[in-house]
Protein backbone atom coordinates (compact mmCIF):
# COMPACT_ATOMS: atom_id res chain seq x y z
CA UNK A 1 0.00 0.00 0.00
CA UNK A 2 2.83 2.39 0.89
CA UNK A 3 4.44 1.86 -2.48
CA UNK A 4 1.18 2.37 -4.36
CA UNK A 5 0.76 5.60 -2.41
CA UNK A 6 4.16 7.02 -3.26
CA UNK A 7 3.88 5.93 -6.91
CA UNK A 8 0.62 7.80 -7.28
CA UNK A 9 1.93 10.81 -5.42
CA UNK A 10 4.97 11.13 -7.69
CA UNK A 11 2.80 10.78 -10.80
CA UNK A 12 0.40 13.46 -9.55
CA UNK A 13 3.23 15.78 -8.49
CA UNK A 14 4.74 15.60 -11.99
CA UNK A 15 1.57 17.22 -13.30
CA UNK A 16 0.78 19.49 -10.38
CA UNK A 17 3.56 21.56 -8.86
CA UNK A 18 1.33 22.49 -5.93
CA UNK A 19 1.68 19.02 -4.43
CA UNK A 20 3.97 19.02 -1.41
CA UNK A 21 5.04 16.20 0.91
CA UNK A 22 5.72 16.89 4.59
CA UNK A 23 6.91 14.03 6.79
CA UNK A 24 7.28 13.72 10.53
CA UNK A 25 10.77 12.22 10.38
CA UNK A 26 9.32 8.94 9.12
CA UNK A 27 9.02 7.19 5.78
CA UNK A 28 12.41 5.52 5.37
CA UNK A 29 12.31 3.33 2.29
CA UNK A 30 9.01 4.86 1.16
CA UNK A 31 9.23 8.59 0.53
CA UNK A 32 12.62 8.71 -1.22
CA UNK A 33 11.22 8.65 -4.79
CA UNK A 34 9.32 11.86 -4.05
CA UNK A 35 12.11 13.48 -2.04
CA UNK A 36 14.65 12.84 -4.79
CA UNK A 37 12.40 13.89 -7.64
CA UNK A 38 11.02 17.03 -5.93
CA UNK A 39 13.52 18.14 -3.29
CA UNK A 40 12.04 21.64 -3.12
CA UNK A 41 8.60 20.25 -2.36
CA UNK A 42 9.69 17.79 0.31
CA UNK A 43 10.03 18.81 3.95
CA UNK A 44 10.89 16.85 7.04
CA UNK A 45 9.16 18.70 9.87
CA UNK A 46 11.12 16.72 12.42
CA UNK A 47 9.63 14.88 15.38
CA UNK A 48 7.16 17.70 15.96
CA UNK A 49 3.67 16.74 14.86
CA UNK A 50 1.81 19.78 16.18
CA UNK A 51 3.97 22.21 14.29
CA UNK A 52 4.00 19.82 11.32
CA UNK A 53 0.24 19.91 11.05
CA UNK A 54 -0.14 23.67 11.53
CA UNK A 55 2.61 24.53 9.07
CA UNK A 56 1.04 22.13 6.59
CA UNK A 57 -2.18 24.07 7.00
CA UNK A 58 -0.22 27.28 6.41
CA UNK A 59 1.24 25.86 3.18
CA UNK A 60 -2.21 24.70 2.12
CA UNK A 61 -3.66 28.15 2.78
CA UNK A 62 -1.35 29.38 0.02
CA UNK A 63 -2.70 26.91 -2.52
CA UNK A 64 -0.53 23.86 -1.97
CA UNK A 65 -2.04 20.39 -1.63
CA UNK A 66 -0.05 19.10 1.30
CA UNK A 67 0.41 15.39 2.03
CA UNK A 68 1.51 14.89 5.63
CA UNK A 69 3.05 11.49 6.18
CA UNK A 70 3.66 9.73 9.46
CA UNK A 71 2.87 6.56 11.40
CA UNK A 72 -0.21 5.40 13.23
CA UNK A 73 -1.38 7.90 15.87
CA UNK A 74 1.36 10.50 15.42
CA UNK A 75 -0.27 12.57 12.64
CA UNK A 76 -3.72 12.25 14.22
CA UNK A 77 -4.02 12.05 18.00
CA UNK A 78 -0.75 13.87 18.66
CA UNK A 79 -2.00 16.89 16.72
CA UNK A 80 -5.75 16.44 16.93
CA UNK A 81 -6.51 20.09 17.64
CA UNK A 82 -4.30 21.25 14.79
CA UNK A 83 -6.33 19.02 12.48
CA UNK A 84 -9.60 20.26 13.96
CA UNK A 85 -8.91 23.98 14.03
CA UNK A 86 -6.31 24.60 11.34
CA UNK A 87 -7.11 22.02 8.66
CA UNK A 88 -10.74 21.04 9.04
CA UNK A 89 -12.27 24.34 10.14
CA UNK A 90 -10.41 26.31 7.47
CA UNK A 91 -11.26 23.62 4.87
CA UNK A 92 -7.66 23.43 3.72
CA UNK A 93 -6.32 20.85 1.27
CA UNK A 94 -4.21 18.81 3.65
CA UNK A 95 -4.19 15.03 3.25
CA UNK A 96 -2.97 13.31 6.38
CA UNK A 97 -1.37 10.00 5.54
CA UNK A 98 -1.01 7.48 8.35
CA UNK A 99 0.68 4.17 7.75
CA UNK A 100 0.08 1.26 10.07
CA UNK A 101 -3.71 1.43 10.18
CA UNK A 102 -5.32 -1.00 12.59
CA UNK A 103 -2.74 -3.32 14.18
CA UNK A 104 -0.40 -3.42 11.19
CA UNK A 105 2.40 -2.57 13.63
CA UNK A 106 1.11 -5.17 16.06
CA UNK A 107 4.43 -6.01 17.64
CA UNK A 108 5.33 -2.39 18.27
CA UNK A 109 2.80 -2.00 21.03
CA UNK A 110 -0.16 0.17 21.92
CA UNK A 111 1.55 3.42 20.93
CA UNK A 112 1.59 2.15 17.34
CA UNK A 113 -1.88 0.59 17.19
CA UNK A 114 -4.24 2.79 15.16
CA UNK A 115 -7.57 1.41 16.30
CA UNK A 116 -9.25 4.70 17.30
CA UNK A 117 -8.32 6.90 14.35
CA UNK A 118 -11.65 6.72 12.52
CA UNK A 119 -13.33 7.85 15.73
CA UNK A 120 -11.16 10.95 15.92
CA UNK A 121 -11.28 11.92 12.27
CA UNK A 122 -14.91 11.25 11.51
CA UNK A 123 -16.23 13.77 14.02
CA UNK A 124 -14.63 16.57 12.02
CA UNK A 125 -17.27 17.97 9.68
CA UNK A 126 -15.09 18.56 6.62
CA UNK A 127 -12.75 15.60 6.75
CA UNK A 128 -12.95 12.86 4.16
CA UNK A 129 -11.67 9.48 5.30
CA UNK A 130 -9.86 7.44 2.67
CA UNK A 131 -9.34 3.91 3.94
CA UNK A 132 -8.35 1.75 0.99
CA UNK A 133 -8.54 -2.03 1.28
CA UNK A 134 -5.83 -3.01 -1.17
CA UNK A 135 -3.17 -1.37 -3.35
CA UNK A 136 -5.71 -0.82 -6.15
CA UNK A 137 -7.97 1.12 -3.80
CA UNK A 138 -4.93 3.11 -2.66
CA UNK A 139 -4.41 4.21 -6.25
CA UNK A 140 -8.10 4.96 -6.67
CA UNK A 141 -8.19 7.04 -3.48
CA UNK A 142 -5.04 8.93 -4.44
CA UNK A 143 -6.48 9.76 -7.86
CA UNK A 144 -9.66 11.01 -6.24
CA UNK A 145 -7.81 13.09 -3.63
CA UNK A 146 -5.34 14.65 -6.04
CA UNK A 147 -8.22 15.69 -8.28
CA UNK A 148 -10.30 16.86 -5.33
CA UNK A 149 -7.91 18.41 -2.79
CA UNK A 150 -9.66 18.80 0.56
CA UNK A 151 -9.18 18.07 4.27
CA UNK A 152 -8.67 14.35 4.22
CA UNK A 153 -7.21 11.37 6.04
CA UNK A 154 -5.61 8.54 4.11
CA UNK A 155 -5.22 5.42 6.23
CA UNK A 156 -2.75 2.92 4.85
CA UNK A 157 -1.63 -0.49 5.99
CA UNK A 158 2.04 -1.23 5.73
CA UNK A 159 3.31 -3.14 2.76
CA UNK A 160 2.82 -6.48 1.10
CA UNK A 161 -0.99 -6.31 1.01
CA UNK A 162 -2.56 -8.46 -1.69
CA UNK A 163 -4.56 -6.94 -4.52
CA UNK A 164 -8.22 -7.86 -4.20
CA UNK A 165 -9.39 -5.74 -7.11
CA UNK A 166 -8.10 -6.74 -10.52
CA UNK A 167 -7.91 -3.13 -11.66
CA UNK A 168 -8.04 0.35 -10.18
CA UNK A 169 -11.69 0.95 -9.33
CA UNK A 170 -13.52 4.23 -9.68
CA UNK A 171 -14.32 5.72 -6.31
CA UNK A 172 -16.24 8.64 -4.91
CA UNK A 173 -17.22 9.51 -1.34
CA UNK A 174 -19.82 7.25 0.19
CA UNK A 175 -19.90 4.82 -2.73
CA UNK A 176 -19.91 1.07 -2.11
CA UNK A 177 -17.47 -0.72 -4.40
CA UNK A 178 -18.62 -4.14 -5.44
CA UNK A 179 -15.88 -6.73 -5.27
CA UNK A 180 -18.17 -9.68 -5.52
CA UNK A 181 -21.88 -9.88 -6.33
CA UNK A 182 -23.75 -12.65 -4.52
CA UNK A 183 -27.46 -13.31 -4.37
CA UNK A 184 -29.88 -10.53 -5.11
CA UNK A 185 -31.16 -9.03 -1.84
CA UNK A 186 -28.79 -11.38 -0.03
CA UNK A 187 -26.11 -10.89 2.59
CA UNK A 188 -23.06 -8.74 2.15
CA UNK A 189 -19.85 -7.96 3.88
CA UNK A 190 -19.09 -4.26 3.89
CA UNK A 191 -15.57 -3.18 4.77
CA UNK A 192 -13.35 -0.18 4.92
CA UNK A 193 -9.59 -0.20 5.08
CA UNK A 194 -7.49 -3.32 5.37
CA UNK A 195 -10.46 -5.35 6.62
CA UNK A 196 -11.28 -5.95 2.97
CA UNK A 197 -8.83 -8.82 2.87
CA UNK A 198 -10.33 -10.33 6.01
CA UNK A 199 -13.83 -10.26 4.57
CA UNK A 200 -12.64 -11.69 1.28
CA UNK A 201 -10.89 -14.51 3.09
CA UNK A 202 -13.91 -15.17 5.29
CA UNK A 203 -16.16 -15.60 2.29
CA UNK A 204 -13.72 -17.99 0.66
CA UNK A 205 -12.98 -19.98 3.81
CA UNK A 206 -16.57 -20.30 4.97
CA UNK A 207 -17.74 -21.05 1.45
CA UNK A 208 -20.43 -18.42 1.31
CA UNK A 209 -21.20 -18.40 -2.43
CA UNK A 210 -24.33 -16.34 -2.05
CA UNK A 211 -22.61 -13.53 -0.19
CA UNK A 212 -21.65 -10.23 -1.71
CA UNK A 213 -18.57 -8.23 -0.81
CA UNK A 214 -18.48 -4.44 -0.89
CA UNK A 215 -15.98 -1.94 0.34
CA UNK A 216 -16.28 1.75 1.16
CA UNK A 217 -12.85 3.34 0.76
CA UNK A 218 -14.10 6.95 0.95
CA UNK A 219 -16.52 8.05 3.67
CA UNK A 220 -17.27 11.04 5.85
CA UNK A 221 -19.86 12.81 7.95
CA UNK A 222 -21.44 14.25 4.83
CA UNK A 223 -21.84 10.94 3.02
CA UNK A 224 -24.09 9.26 5.56
CA UNK A 225 -27.26 10.07 3.66
CA UNK A 226 -26.04 8.17 0.63
CA UNK A 227 -25.89 4.96 2.66
CA UNK A 228 -29.62 4.40 2.95
CA UNK A 229 -30.29 3.38 -0.64
CA UNK A 230 -27.29 1.07 -0.61
CA UNK A 231 -28.41 -0.60 2.62
CA UNK A 232 -31.81 -1.24 1.04
CA UNK A 233 -30.25 -3.56 -1.55
CA UNK A 234 -29.28 -6.28 0.95
CA UNK A 235 -31.05 -8.40 3.53
CA UNK A 236 -28.10 -8.13 5.91
CA UNK A 237 -24.96 -6.00 5.96
CA UNK A 238 -21.99 -7.24 7.97
CA UNK A 239 -19.38 -4.58 8.52
CA UNK A 240 -15.77 -5.50 9.30
CA UNK A 241 -13.12 -3.02 10.39
CA UNK A 242 -9.74 -3.16 12.09
CA UNK A 243 -10.78 -0.44 14.53
CA UNK A 244 -12.72 -0.43 17.79
CA UNK A 245 -16.50 -0.45 17.47
CA UNK A 246 -16.70 2.79 19.43
CA UNK A 247 -16.60 5.62 16.93
CA UNK A 248 -15.80 3.26 14.10
CA UNK A 249 -17.09 2.45 10.63
CA UNK A 250 -19.95 0.17 11.67
CA UNK A 251 -21.10 2.78 14.16
CA UNK A 252 -20.98 5.36 11.39
CA UNK A 253 -23.27 3.14 9.31
CA UNK A 254 -25.67 2.77 12.26
CA UNK A 255 -25.79 6.54 12.56
CA UNK A 256 -26.44 6.79 8.83
CA UNK A 257 -29.46 4.51 9.22
CA UNK A 258 -30.69 5.74 12.57
CA UNK A 259 -34.08 6.93 11.34
CA UNK A 260 -34.84 3.59 9.69
CA UNK A 261 -35.53 0.76 12.12
CA UNK A 262 -35.90 -1.66 9.19
CA UNK A 263 -32.35 -0.89 8.08
CA UNK A 264 -30.82 -0.81 11.54
CA UNK A 265 -31.68 -4.46 12.17
CA UNK A 266 -29.79 -5.46 9.03
CA UNK A 267 -26.47 -4.10 10.27
CA UNK A 268 -24.12 -6.47 12.10
CA UNK A 269 -20.81 -5.02 13.25
CA UNK A 270 -17.52 -6.85 13.57
CA UNK A 271 -14.83 -4.63 15.04
CA UNK A 272 -11.69 -5.14 17.08
CA UNK A 273 -12.42 -5.92 20.71
CA UNK A 274 -10.79 -3.48 23.10
CA UNK A 275 -9.07 -6.39 24.84
CA UNK A 276 -6.46 -6.04 22.07
CA UNK A 277 -5.45 -2.70 23.55
CA UNK A 278 -2.21 -3.34 25.40
CA UNK A 279 -1.41 -6.68 23.73
CA UNK A 280 1.36 -7.16 21.22
CA UNK A 281 1.57 -9.67 18.43
CA UNK A 282 1.52 -10.07 14.69
CA UNK A 283 -1.26 -8.23 12.87
CA UNK A 284 -2.89 -11.54 11.99
CA UNK A 285 -2.71 -12.71 15.60
CA UNK A 286 -4.19 -9.54 17.02
CA UNK A 287 -6.96 -9.53 14.43
CA UNK A 288 -7.88 -13.05 15.58
CA UNK A 289 -7.67 -12.13 19.27
CA UNK A 290 -9.72 -9.02 18.53
CA UNK A 291 -12.44 -11.19 17.03
CA UNK A 292 -12.21 -10.09 13.41
CA UNK A 293 -11.34 -13.40 11.98
CA UNK A 294 -11.22 -17.05 12.92
CA UNK A 295 -7.62 -17.39 11.81
CA UNK A 296 -5.57 -17.66 8.70
CA UNK B 1 -0.52 52.74 3.51
CA UNK B 2 0.85 55.53 5.71
CA UNK B 3 -1.38 56.68 8.53
CA UNK B 4 -0.84 58.70 11.68
CA UNK B 5 -0.11 55.68 13.83
CA UNK B 6 -0.70 57.54 17.12
CA UNK B 7 -4.18 58.46 16.06
CA UNK B 8 -4.75 54.98 14.69
CA UNK B 9 -3.71 53.39 18.00
CA UNK B 10 -6.00 55.75 19.88
CA UNK B 11 -8.95 54.84 17.70
CA UNK B 12 -8.17 51.11 18.01
CA UNK B 13 -8.28 51.48 21.79
CA UNK B 14 -11.46 53.54 21.74
CA UNK B 15 -13.33 51.15 19.45
CA UNK B 16 -12.03 48.08 21.26
CA UNK B 17 -13.43 49.47 24.51
CA UNK B 18 -16.77 50.23 22.90
CA UNK B 19 -17.00 46.78 21.37
CA UNK B 20 -16.30 44.83 24.56
CA UNK B 21 -18.60 47.14 26.49
CA UNK B 22 -21.47 46.65 24.09
CA UNK B 23 -20.92 42.88 23.82
CA UNK B 24 -20.11 42.46 27.53
CA UNK B 25 -17.05 40.56 26.36
CA UNK B 26 -13.70 39.70 27.93
CA UNK B 27 -10.06 40.34 27.02
CA UNK B 28 -10.07 44.13 26.76
CA UNK B 29 -6.69 44.39 28.49
CA UNK B 30 -5.16 41.98 25.97
CA UNK B 31 -6.46 44.16 23.14
CA UNK B 32 -5.19 47.42 24.66
CA UNK B 33 -1.80 45.77 25.04
CA UNK B 34 -1.34 45.35 21.26
CA UNK B 35 -2.99 48.53 19.95
CA UNK B 36 0.31 50.27 19.26
CA UNK B 37 1.85 47.26 17.54
CA UNK B 38 -1.21 46.93 15.28
CA UNK B 39 -1.24 50.65 14.53
CA UNK B 40 2.37 50.60 13.33
CA UNK B 41 1.90 47.33 11.42
CA UNK B 42 -1.22 48.45 9.57
CA UNK B 43 -0.37 52.13 9.42
CA UNK B 44 3.17 51.82 8.19
CA UNK B 45 4.59 48.34 7.61
CA UNK B 46 2.16 45.91 6.02
CA UNK B 47 1.72 45.97 2.25
CA UNK B 48 -1.96 45.44 1.57
CA UNK B 49 -4.81 46.83 -0.47
CA UNK B 50 -7.95 47.47 1.61
CA UNK B 51 -10.10 47.03 -1.47
CA UNK B 52 -8.53 43.63 -2.21
CA UNK B 53 -7.69 41.98 1.09
CA UNK B 54 -6.85 38.68 -0.66
CA UNK B 55 -4.39 40.19 -3.12
CA UNK B 56 -1.64 37.59 -3.55
CA UNK B 57 1.22 40.04 -3.06
CA UNK B 58 -0.04 41.23 0.35
CA UNK B 59 1.93 40.75 3.51
CA UNK B 60 0.29 38.18 5.77
CA UNK B 61 -0.58 39.08 9.35
CA UNK B 62 -1.72 36.43 11.83
CA UNK B 63 -3.07 37.18 15.26
CA UNK B 64 -2.15 34.12 17.26
CA UNK B 65 -3.57 35.55 20.51
CA UNK B 66 -7.04 35.36 19.00
CA UNK B 67 -8.76 36.54 22.18
CA UNK B 68 -7.49 40.07 21.50
CA UNK B 69 -9.47 40.13 18.24
CA UNK B 70 -11.36 43.36 18.92
CA UNK B 71 -8.15 45.29 18.37
CA UNK B 72 -7.72 43.73 14.92
CA UNK B 73 -11.37 44.18 13.97
CA UNK B 74 -11.12 47.84 14.99
CA UNK B 75 -7.92 48.16 12.95
CA UNK B 76 -9.49 46.59 9.87
CA UNK B 77 -12.35 49.06 10.11
CA UNK B 78 -9.95 52.00 10.47
CA UNK B 79 -7.93 51.02 7.41
CA UNK B 80 -11.06 50.44 5.33
CA UNK B 81 -11.12 46.66 4.96
CA UNK B 82 -14.43 46.22 6.81
CA UNK B 83 -17.17 48.81 7.32
CA UNK B 84 -17.23 50.68 10.64
CA UNK B 85 -20.85 49.67 11.19
CA UNK B 86 -19.85 46.01 11.28
CA UNK B 87 -18.02 46.60 14.55
CA UNK B 88 -21.40 47.02 16.21
CA UNK B 89 -22.23 43.40 15.44
CA UNK B 90 -19.34 42.14 17.57
CA UNK B 91 -20.57 39.43 19.91
CA UNK B 92 -24.05 39.27 18.35
CA UNK B 93 -25.62 35.94 17.51
CA UNK B 94 -24.21 34.67 14.19
CA UNK B 95 -21.90 37.66 13.81
CA UNK B 96 -18.83 37.21 11.64
CA UNK B 97 -16.95 39.13 14.28
CA UNK B 98 -16.56 36.25 16.66
CA UNK B 99 -15.03 36.73 20.08
CA UNK B 100 -11.90 34.96 18.90
CA UNK B 101 -10.48 36.14 15.63
CA UNK B 102 -12.21 34.64 12.61
CA UNK B 103 -11.02 34.05 9.05
CA UNK B 104 -14.56 34.70 7.92
CA UNK B 105 -13.82 38.42 8.37
CA UNK B 106 -12.22 40.01 5.28
CA UNK B 107 -8.57 40.74 5.93
CA UNK B 108 -8.16 38.02 8.55
CA UNK B 109 -5.84 35.22 7.42
CA UNK B 110 -6.49 32.66 10.10
CA UNK B 111 -8.84 31.86 12.96
CA UNK B 112 -7.21 31.30 16.30
CA UNK B 113 -8.45 31.01 19.85
CA UNK B 114 -6.45 28.05 20.96
CA UNK B 115 -2.92 29.24 21.61
CA UNK B 116 0.16 27.94 19.86
CA UNK B 117 -1.39 27.64 16.38
CA UNK B 118 -0.56 30.98 14.77
CA UNK B 119 3.21 30.75 14.65
CA UNK B 120 3.47 27.29 13.09
CA UNK B 121 0.72 28.26 10.63
CA UNK B 122 2.71 31.39 9.78
CA UNK B 123 5.80 29.23 9.31
CA UNK B 124 3.85 27.32 6.65
CA UNK B 125 2.96 30.59 4.93
CA UNK B 126 6.54 31.83 5.02
CA UNK B 127 7.69 28.49 3.65
CA UNK B 128 5.12 28.79 0.84
CA UNK B 129 6.51 32.20 -0.13
CA UNK B 130 10.02 30.73 -0.18
CA UNK B 131 9.04 27.75 -2.34
CA UNK B 132 7.50 30.13 -4.85
CA UNK B 133 10.22 32.78 -4.49
CA UNK B 134 7.62 35.41 -3.60
CA UNK B 135 8.59 38.53 -1.71
CA UNK B 136 5.74 39.09 0.73
CA UNK B 137 6.37 38.85 4.47
CA UNK B 138 4.57 36.97 7.22
CA UNK B 139 4.03 38.58 10.63
CA UNK B 140 2.64 36.69 13.62
CA UNK B 141 1.61 38.39 16.85
CA UNK B 142 1.71 36.14 19.91
CA UNK B 143 1.03 36.53 23.58
CA UNK B 144 3.67 35.90 26.23
CA UNK B 145 1.70 33.19 28.02
CA UNK B 146 1.36 31.51 24.67
CA UNK B 147 5.08 30.81 24.70
CA UNK B 148 4.28 28.03 27.19
CA UNK B 149 3.01 26.06 24.18
CA UNK B 150 5.57 23.61 22.86
CA UNK B 151 4.26 23.99 19.31
CA UNK B 152 5.74 27.50 19.18
CA UNK B 153 9.20 26.20 19.97
CA UNK B 154 8.78 23.41 17.44
CA UNK B 155 7.87 26.05 14.88
CA UNK B 156 10.85 28.24 15.77
CA UNK B 157 13.17 25.29 15.27
CA UNK B 158 11.70 24.71 11.83
CA UNK B 159 11.79 28.40 10.89
CA UNK B 160 15.43 28.77 11.93
CA UNK B 161 16.47 25.52 10.26
CA UNK B 162 14.89 26.66 7.00
CA UNK B 163 16.24 30.21 7.38
CA UNK B 164 12.79 31.76 7.05
CA UNK B 165 13.95 35.36 7.05
CA UNK B 166 10.54 36.34 5.66
CA UNK B 167 8.93 35.51 9.00
CA UNK B 168 8.64 37.93 11.91
CA UNK B 169 7.10 36.94 15.22
CA UNK B 170 6.14 39.62 17.71
CA UNK B 171 5.68 38.56 21.32
CA UNK B 172 3.36 40.83 23.27
CA UNK B 173 5.26 40.56 26.55
CA UNK B 174 2.85 42.24 28.92
CA UNK B 175 3.93 39.95 31.79
CA UNK B 176 0.41 38.90 32.80
CA UNK B 177 -1.30 35.60 32.10
CA UNK B 178 -4.76 34.34 32.92
CA UNK B 179 -4.36 33.81 36.64
CA UNK B 180 -1.14 35.47 37.61
CA UNK B 181 2.03 37.03 36.26
CA UNK B 182 4.14 35.22 33.68
CA UNK B 183 6.94 35.09 36.24
CA UNK B 184 4.67 33.30 38.72
CA UNK B 185 3.20 30.94 36.13
CA UNK B 186 5.98 29.50 33.98
CA UNK B 187 8.74 32.08 33.89
CA UNK B 188 9.95 32.78 30.37
CA UNK B 189 13.26 34.37 31.26
CA UNK B 190 15.82 34.54 29.88
CA UNK B 191 13.48 34.89 26.89
CA UNK B 192 15.79 36.76 24.52
CA UNK B 193 18.62 34.32 25.16
CA UNK B 194 16.30 31.37 24.55
CA UNK B 195 15.06 32.77 21.27
CA UNK B 196 18.58 33.63 20.22
CA UNK B 197 19.72 30.12 21.04
CA UNK B 198 16.90 28.79 18.87
CA UNK B 199 18.45 30.58 15.91
CA UNK B 200 16.34 33.72 15.69
CA UNK B 201 17.32 37.35 15.29
CA UNK B 202 15.93 38.93 18.46
CA UNK B 203 15.03 42.56 19.17
CA UNK B 204 13.72 43.82 22.50
CA UNK B 205 11.65 46.97 22.32
CA UNK B 206 9.15 49.09 24.17
CA UNK B 207 5.97 47.78 22.57
CA UNK B 208 4.22 51.11 22.99
CA UNK B 209 6.95 53.25 21.39
CA UNK B 210 5.94 53.63 17.77
CA UNK B 211 9.45 54.53 16.64
CA UNK B 212 10.91 51.41 18.20
CA UNK B 213 8.11 49.20 16.87
CA UNK B 214 8.58 50.57 13.37
CA UNK B 215 12.36 50.24 13.41
CA UNK B 216 12.30 46.69 14.70
CA UNK B 217 9.71 45.60 12.13
CA UNK B 218 11.93 46.92 9.35
CA UNK B 219 15.04 45.10 10.58
CA UNK B 220 14.70 41.90 8.58
CA UNK B 221 17.63 39.56 9.01
CA UNK B 222 18.91 38.04 5.78
CA UNK B 223 18.98 34.41 6.86
CA UNK B 224 17.10 34.03 10.11
CA UNK B 225 13.54 34.49 11.31
CA UNK B 226 13.07 37.57 13.47
CA UNK B 227 11.43 37.64 16.88
CA UNK B 228 10.54 40.97 18.44
CA UNK B 229 10.04 40.90 22.18
CA UNK B 230 7.68 43.81 22.70
CA UNK B 231 7.62 44.84 26.35
CA UNK B 232 4.09 46.07 26.91
CA UNK B 233 1.60 46.92 29.60
CA UNK B 234 -1.55 44.85 29.73
CA UNK B 235 -4.50 47.25 29.62
CA UNK B 236 -2.28 50.07 28.31
CA UNK B 237 -3.98 53.46 28.08
CA UNK B 238 -6.67 52.96 30.72
CA UNK B 239 -5.16 53.46 34.15
CA UNK B 240 -7.53 51.25 36.13
CA UNK B 241 -7.08 48.36 33.68
CA UNK B 242 -3.30 48.43 33.53
CA UNK B 243 -1.49 45.45 35.02
CA UNK B 244 -4.65 44.01 36.56
CA UNK B 245 -5.42 40.33 35.97
CA UNK B 246 -9.16 40.88 36.35
CA UNK B 247 -9.31 42.91 33.12
CA UNK B 248 -8.45 39.76 31.23
CA UNK B 249 -12.06 38.88 31.99
CA UNK B 250 -14.15 41.86 33.05
CA UNK B 251 -15.97 44.20 30.74
CA UNK B 252 -16.40 47.87 31.59
CA UNK B 253 -19.79 49.12 32.79
CA UNK B 254 -21.19 52.41 31.42
CA UNK B 255 -19.37 54.52 33.97
CA UNK B 256 -16.06 52.72 33.51
CA UNK B 257 -16.35 53.07 29.74
CA UNK B 258 -16.86 56.82 30.08
CA UNK B 259 -13.83 57.15 32.36
CA UNK B 260 -11.71 55.03 30.01
CA UNK B 261 -12.68 57.03 26.93
CA UNK B 262 -12.00 60.29 28.76
CA UNK B 263 -8.53 59.05 29.72
CA UNK B 264 -7.79 58.20 26.10
CA UNK B 265 -8.91 61.68 25.00
CA UNK B 266 -6.57 63.30 27.50
CA UNK B 267 -3.57 61.10 26.71
CA UNK B 268 -4.00 61.50 22.95
CA UNK B 269 -4.43 65.25 23.19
Amino acid sequence: MRNAFIDELVVAAEKNNNIVLVVGDLGYGVVEPFAKRFPKRFFNAGVAEQSMMSLSAGLASEGFHVFVYSIANFPTFRCAEQIRNDVDYHKLPVTIVAVGGGVAYGNLGYSHHAVQDYALIRVMPNMLIAAPGDPMEVRACMRYLTHNPQPSYLRLGKSGERCIHSEVPEVYPGKWLSIREGDQYGDTYLTTGAALEIANQSINDAKLPGWSLNSVPLWSMSTKQAQVSQLERYSSVHTIEDHLMDGGFGSWLLEAAYTRADLLVKIKIKAIDSKVCGLVGKQSTLNVVGGLFDGY
Amino acid sequence: MMLDTKELANRIRKNSLKMVHRAKASHIASALSIADILAVLYGEILHFNPAEPNDLTRDRFILSKGHACVAVYATLAEVGVIPDAQLDTYGDDFSWLMNHISHKVPGVEFSTGSLGHGLPFGVGKALAANVRAQLWQTFVLLSDGEMDEGANWEALMFAAHHKLSNLTAIIDYNKLQSLDSVANTLGLEPLAAKLHAFGCAVHEIDGHDHGQISQSLKRIDSNRPTVIIAHTTKGKGVSFMENRVEWHYKNPNDEQLAVALAELRVSYA
